[in-house]
């Protein structure tokens, strides 16, 4: 057994002896950040992997970041490894580990045994004097995109039945529901959406018969948040009904029936978080925030171009409501607000403001929709 | 190396038609050349796969002796590194003895991930339990906990095997499904801690009940219930009586029956002690990596550990080298994507390559001269 | 009845539908993998060939505008894997059920990577024959809209059941299932029926493949196949190495995969999770009570899984 472990040993350094000539020096000139980006999944599923590459090869657009990239990643101990790879391997002073799922006990570990380097995980939550110092978070406020792929679809929807396809009720997923449903409520009071959990990110079968489902039930609008939409707008477009996107944009997979979407806009963050790292600026010190967020306003979501089928009255809407969140007047989560069971969660004259943390924890699903968070 | 090859029998609706009749007791005296052919093929099948992969890179443009002076490097390079690939290994010893053991009674159980995944979840509720108590009685609960659930549901599976004839094989696998989807249900809703937010998961063990890395390494405990599991394995296996009538009923069933073997009481205990194997592995990603229960317990170290278990012949101490070899290559796999731009799933086809030679490469055992023992007939 | 809203009418509708548009590849796969079982080996590598032939389906209908090509393509594909699968277990000593899984690895690695330049564009899909032109109502018409593919598995199924039984070739397969030393005194050759047998096998599940990249769900991505060519082995079991009953189960578990989905629609939605499993648990419900140790099961090859 040593014998054979020696054996083999051996044959790989041969082969390593042999490959020393070729060997690539991976020095990075003094002056260039390099910043590690890592995915859950294949970096080109049309979803929320893709945009987050797509950030990445932005940023890469500066000639002096050098971005490393590695995809489908586990949430184990693999993504672990990975992070210190690239930091012992590649030179990176910031990881971008971007699942959810990484943060909690995998950044958290290897942010303690290197306190030099920014880690800054997608969707999290700091909780100062808890996390290490050098551990920050960031993500979009892309409810105020499917705000307005809610009035779209509210206008456009000729049942007034809407249909939301999601992976899990976690409370990114039911704040997306919640100002889908908002935002078509706001143009169509007695709109309804009908959600479905699938109960994973990625079950394309499942998602084609969820949204056959909903469309026999005489939905007309569907919109959905699970890793990758492409099933669901082609299924859609299929059907002959309207959809909104997510995550990117759609609207090639489905020409006719595209209203809008919701799309993230990452390489806006990431030049900024290059530009802060670049200027020396670090999470312990306390010049790079712990927090950041924006939405439509800071430019981290945009909506995508309106399809064939809007409306003017459902553009003229739509393009009201966003002037609103570029000004900063708009909230969506604002009282009188009911849950889907009767129970009051704002009374009137109070609001959720965007930056309210209360909303990243959400557990409720507003009135108007049809479903439950139980699994 | 006996000559019995119980593996090859799966179920026993399968299991009737193998007569070999099992070797006698172990010959004492060292046989170096046998010992020679069990390095040698595997090596040179290693060898050959890396020589496909090297034409596979050659293709997509990219120098084969860089990549594998890069995988080399990233898989057992420096120590640094070859911590990566213990850490990576050690699940997968012990979810490969959940194929091994039974295997050596002629079933073929593909439960792995089934049963890490509801030792997973008894580790938890157990320590959950426990919280309280000094961390090394959290922990023995968590183990017995983990290596208890896990053993009922291969048991489970022996059982049905046994008592109702239901194919081992298939009735593991149906219950991999029925175990993620029991995790799945229970972390979104009975079990789910609201603080868990965006992964919906278990409440988690307190931090200083969990088990801590080895020293100053990356490395967890779990490397030490792997090794220790691989060799007990062998010892039971290769030395007692019970390893023997294990054997002896994977040979042959009938001649075992007729010897008045208790068949059905080997074949639970056995698929008992596998479950439990994969159980632990579950047990120690709950207390050393995770430190509750989520889906990431279903992360494939199931599905990995069958084939280390074929490759390794299902033999106990194979099981370790041929685990640290997949931990390598599994460790191995970012640095292909970063410093040569491969897409995520080169690693998958490397993979597949090295297991579909090194099975190739079964064939070849008593085909060189060099190798036939002097004594042997 | 009005025909925006149909109620529970549409989970009625769901499942049945979705019997025949998910359980389309439940059947090509558990047809070839009866057929492979029948000549006495075991196949689990078909969840690799499952992706394989989606990819080669999606990848050659994009490249060449024609669906069909695409379709042929995947059992072209299918029958390589198969060929190679029929080498391995062919040689002395390697266990079927493990070649199968590093095939599994292998073939989800081969189809992953080259399949990568294919998940954004959109391939020309497989027309659909549309049965329910006779309904005003769409919910109807669509689920009637039936795939070439699922026509194509039903005459495989009474195909193969008339050829076990009244062909030289079933004989020949059946004889080298069940007994290859006795097929061998026969006069038939067991590699070579055992290498027609798997490759051709593997070929259906490459079509299987082809439905879901070109049908339904109508997309190439990497989630796919998400464990339906491992579920197909089961399924074997379950119809008994019969496969006309092989056509029933698959129309089960497809329409089983329907359940949660449609009972969501109307509002039952608790538990989704326990009835995504249903198909598992009836499975394994039916084997627990219908199999039985004093007899070997109806059907089942003598010699499956057993090395040589």
């Amino acid at each position: 057994m040593i014998l054979s472990s020696a054996i083999i040993a051996r044959a790989f350094r041969v082969l390593a002896l042999l490959a020393t000539g070729w060997m690539t020096q991976h020095a990075v000139a003094a002056d260039k950040v390099t910043m590690g980006f890592i995915y859950v999944g294949p970096k080109d599923d049309y979803g929320y992997n893709q945009a987050h590459s797509q950030g990445c090869a932005g940023v890469q657009k500066l000639d002096w970041v050098k971005g490393v990239e590695e995809a489908s990643v586990p949430e184990t101990t693999a993504v672990q490894e990975t992070m210190r790879n690239m930091i012992n391997l590649d030179g990176a002073t910031v990881v971008f580990p971007t699942s959810f799922g990484y943060f909690d006990p995998h950044i958290l570990r290897v942010a303690k045994q290197f306190p030099k380097v920014q880690f800054l995980h997608c969707g999290g939550l700091y909780t100062e004097g808890k996390h290490p110092a050098n551990v920050g978070s960031y993500f979009g406020y892309i409810d105020e995109a499917v705000y307005i792929s809610g009035i779209v679809a509210g206008h456009t929807s000729r049942s007034g039945k809407l249909g939301f396809i999601a992976a899990k009720p976690i409370p990114q997923v039911l704040r997306n529901i919640n100002a889908f449903t908002l935002g078509a409520r706001s143009v169509r009071p007695t709109a309804t959406v009908q959600v479905i959990f699938t109960g994973d990110w990625a079950m394309p079968v499942k998602e084609a018969e969820s949204a056959t489902s909903l469309i026999n039930q005489g939905v007309d609008v569907l919109t959905c948040h699970v890793d990758s939409p492409k099933v669901i707008l082609e299924t859609a477009e299929r059907r002959g009904i309207y959809v909104c996107g997510y995550h990117a944009d759609g609207s090639k997979l489905a020409p006719k029936g595209y209203l809008t979407g919701a799309e993230w806009n990452w390489s806006k963050v990431y030049t900024d978080y290059a530009g802060w790292v670049r200027a020396g600026k670090s999470l312990a010190a306390g010049t790079i925030p712990h927090l950041v967020r924006g939405g439509l306003k800071e430019g981290f979501v945009k909506c995508s171009d309106y399809g064939p089928a809007v409306g003017e009255e459902a553009r003229k809407k739509a393009d009201a409501a966003k002037a609103a969140f570029m000004s900063g007047t708009m909230v969506i989560f604002k009282g009188p607000l009911v849950d889907n069971g009767g129970k009051a969660i704002l009374p009137a004259g109070k609001e959720y403001k965007q930056q309210d943390l209360e909303l990243e924890s959400m557990g409720w699903l507003v009135e108007g929709v049809i479903g439950s968070t139980k699994s | 190396m006996n000559s019995a090859q119980p593996s090859e029998a799966p179920g026993a609706l399968l299991a009737d038609a193998t007569a070999t009749v099992p070797g006698p007791v172990p010959v004492a005296k060292w046989r170096w050349r046998s010992t020679a052919e069990a390095i040698a093929i595997p090596v040179a099948a290693v060898l050959a796969a890396g020589l496909l992969f090297g034409l596979f890179c050659l293709v997509q443009g990219r120098n084969p002796f860089s990549v594998f002076a890069a995988i080399y490097k990233a898989a057992f390079g420096s120590g640094y590194s070859f911590q990566n690939t213990l850490v990576r290994a050690s699940p997968l010893m012990l979810t490969a003895l959940c194929t091994a053991l039974p295997a050596r009674l002629g079933l073929v159980i593909i439960g792995n991930e089934g049963a890490l995944v509801v030792g997973g979840l008894g580790a938890v509720a157990a320590g959950l339990l426990v919280a309280g108590s000094p961390a090394p009685v959290v922990w023995a609960a968590m183990a017995l906990a983990g290596f208890g659930v896990g053993g009922l549901w291969i048991g489970a599976a022996g059982l049905l095997h046994y008592r109702r004839g239901v194919n081992e094989t298939i009735s593991s696998l149906l219950m991999n499904y029925i175990a993620i989807a029991v995790m799945n249900h229970l972390v979104n809703g009975p079990m789910r801690d609201p603080a868990s937010l965006n992964k919906p998961s278990s409440y988690p063990i307190p931090d200083d009940r969990m088990l801590p890395p080895i020293g100053e390494t990356n490395v967890h405990y779990g490397i030490l219930f792997g090794l220790v599991a691989c060799v007990l394995a062998w010892f039971l296996m290769e030395q007692t009586t019970f390893g023997f009538k294990v054997r002896m009923v994977g040979g042959n069933i009938r001649a075992a029956r007729l010897a008045g073997l208790p068949v059905s009481r080997l074949g639970w205990i056995t698929c008992l002690l596998a479950g439990g194997a994969a159980g632990l592995a579950g047990m120690i990603e709950v207390a050393a990596v995770h430190g509750r229960a989520n889906e990431s317990l279903a992360a494939g170290y199931g599905y990995a550990g069958i084939l280390v278990a074929f490759v390794a012949r299902h033999r106990g101490l194979p099981i370790i080298l041929v685990s640290v070899l997949l931990g390598g290559i599994l460790a191995s796999g970012g640095i292909l994507q970063r410093q040569f731009q491969l897409p995520d799933a080169t690693i998958l086809v490397f993979q597949g390559l090295v297991f579909l030679m090194i099975l190739l490469s079964d064939s070849m055992y008593g085909r060189f001269g060099l190798f036939k023992e002097k004594d042997a007939a | 009845m009005n025909t925006e809203s149909i109620g529970w009418w549409g989970v009625v509708i769901g499942i049945l539908a979705g019997a025949v548009r998910g359980g389309t590849p439940f059947l090509l796969v558990s047809l070839g993998e009866c057929l492979t079982e029948k000549c006495g080996k075991i196949n689990l590598g078909l969840e690799g060939t499952l992706l394989v032939g989606a990819m080669s389906a999606y990848a050659i209908s994009y490249k060449t505008g024609n669906p069909w090509i695409g379709v042929a393509a995947a059992a072209g594909a299918g029958a390589v894997m198969g060929a190679l699968h029929a080498f391995l277990v062919s040689r002395p000593k390697v266990n079927d059920i493990a070649a199968g899984i590093a095939m599994l690895i292998f073939g989800s690695g081969l189809a992953f990577y080259l399949g990568k330049p294919f998940i954004q564009p959109s391939a020309p899909q497989l027309p659909g024959l549309e049965l329910g032109g006779w309904s005003a109502m769409p919910q109807v018409a669509a689920a009637l809209k039936i795939s070439p593919i699922f026509l194509l598995g039903i005459a495989l199924a009474f195909l193969l059941q008339w050829a076990f039984r009244s062909t030289r070739f079933g004989l020949r397969v059946r004889a080298v299932g069940d007994s290859p030393a006795a097929a061998r005194a026969l006069g038939i050759s067991v590699g070579r029926t055992r290498l027609l047998g798997i490759t051709l096998g593997s070929a259906l599940s490459g079509i299987g493949g082809a439905h879901l990249s070109l049908f339904y769900p109508g997309a190439w991505t990497e989630a796919i196949s998400s464990g339906q060519g491992l579920m197909a082995v089961a399924l074997v079991i379950f119809a008994r190495w019969n496969p006309v009953h092989c056509l029933y189960a698959s129309l089960l578990f497809g329409g089983a995969q329907a359940i949660g989905p449609s009972l969501q629609a109307v509002g039952v939605s608790t538990g989704y999770y326990l009835w995504n499993a249903s198909p598992y648990v009836l499975t394994l419900a039916v084997m627990i009570a219908t199999c039985s140790t004093r007899r070997t099961l109806a059907g089942a090859p003598g010699a499956l899984g057993v090395p040589g």
